[in-house]
């Protein structure tokens, strides 16, 4: 019999310390069968962040650079520029990426640097405990937001995604999210394109993944599927907001 | 041959892929690998059409398919 599904090349064999049911781990792999896909294993380096994903390079099997907390697109930027033919990918958290890491995000894409960031989207901090972030939801509880993230005291969640489609150097922004399969083959599709994307040197791009954290968020992982499909997709709508050739805002 | 594959010691028991089976032959056993957690498993591969959705819903790269 031939095989039809197997581990990607470009994923380590060892075992993920993630929680079970964490998303994390559909992302990893996603991008891993995109990097065998591409054939670009040995000329990618990817650039973890400070979060639960910050082992991401026990699990690449490709270069891998880790970075300080948001700074992953800065130290992304430089390892582009000195090494312009490698394929370059941040992996970061919303914790990470929307919060500590907003000026260097900004910079990056407005830069146009010829990068590709996965941005993963689980409305709170999940290393530390379950923390309030920027991306957390309205009357959302956290450890931190106790009786539910108030606009008037906590302020309002951050659509980032948003503000770097407006940037000009920013060429393909998406959301995606991985809650079903359909959507795990679009987000499969997405991270493709924007990798893709960087290897044209059109410009800088960002897939933001709707994510899940059963742990923090008290639920099973199957109520946690259920969750962001019916809390975080309506404040946080999927699509491609930008694509090289002009379409875009759907 | 079996057509679906499980890897049991790297299952967490997250139930995800008993969800996305659409002959629903997906489901877990009442074997426990040796972190402590009850695997996922299929009994009936004959039912299996190799649409490999169980595999990628997996986040833990427990499953290959076969056909």
């Amino acid at each position: 019999m031939k095989q039809l599904f197997g581990p990607p090349r470009a994923l380590q064999e060892r075992p993920t310390h993630y929680c079970p049911g964490c998303t994390h781990g559909i992302i990893h792999r996603l991008i891993a069968e995109v990097i065998d896909e591409l054939g670009v294993q040995e000329k990618t380096i990817g650039i973890a962040p400070v979060g639960c994903s910050v082992f991401a390079y026990d699990y690449f099997n490709v270069d891998m650079q880790q970075a300080a907390h948001g700074r992953a697109p800065a130290v992304a930027t430089g390892i582009k520029r000195v090494l312009p033919d490698r394929v370059v990918f941040a992996y970061q958290g919303d914790g990470d990426l929307a919060s500590i890491g907003a000026a260097e995000i900004i910079h990056a894409a407005s830069r146009g640097e010829k990068i590709t960031v996965i941005f993963v989207n689980n409305t709170l901090y999940g290393m530390t405990g379950g923390q309030m972030a920027p991306t957390t939801l309205l009357t959302q509880k956290t450890t931190t937001s106790p009786l539910g993230r108030k606009e008037g005291q906590h302020g309002f969640p951050l659509k980032i995604t948003e503000m770097l489609a407006l940037a000009a150097g920013a060429a393909y922004v998406a959301r995606v999210s991985v809650h079903n399969p359909t959507h795990i083959a679009r987000t499969r599709k997405s991270i493709l394109e924007a990798f893709k994307t960087q290897i044209a040197g059109r410009g800088f791009s960002i897939v933001e993944v709707l994510s899940t954290c059963p742990t923090n968020w008290g639920l099973s992982p199957l109520e946690s599927l259920k969750w962001l499909e019916e809390n975080m997709i309506p404040f946080y709508p999927l699509g491609v907001l930008k694509a090289p050739g002009g379409e875009g805002m759907k | 041959m079996e057509r679906v594959v499980f890897d049991e010691e790297r299952c967490k028991g997250c139930e995800l892929c008993t969800a996305v089976c659409p002959q629903k032959i997906v489901h877990m056993s009442d074997r426990f690998n040796s972190k402590g957690y009850r695997v996922a498993t299929v009994t009936d591969q004959e039912m299996c059409t190799s649409c490999t959705l169980c595999a990628r819903t997996c986040p833990d790269v427990v499953i290959s398919v076969y056909r």
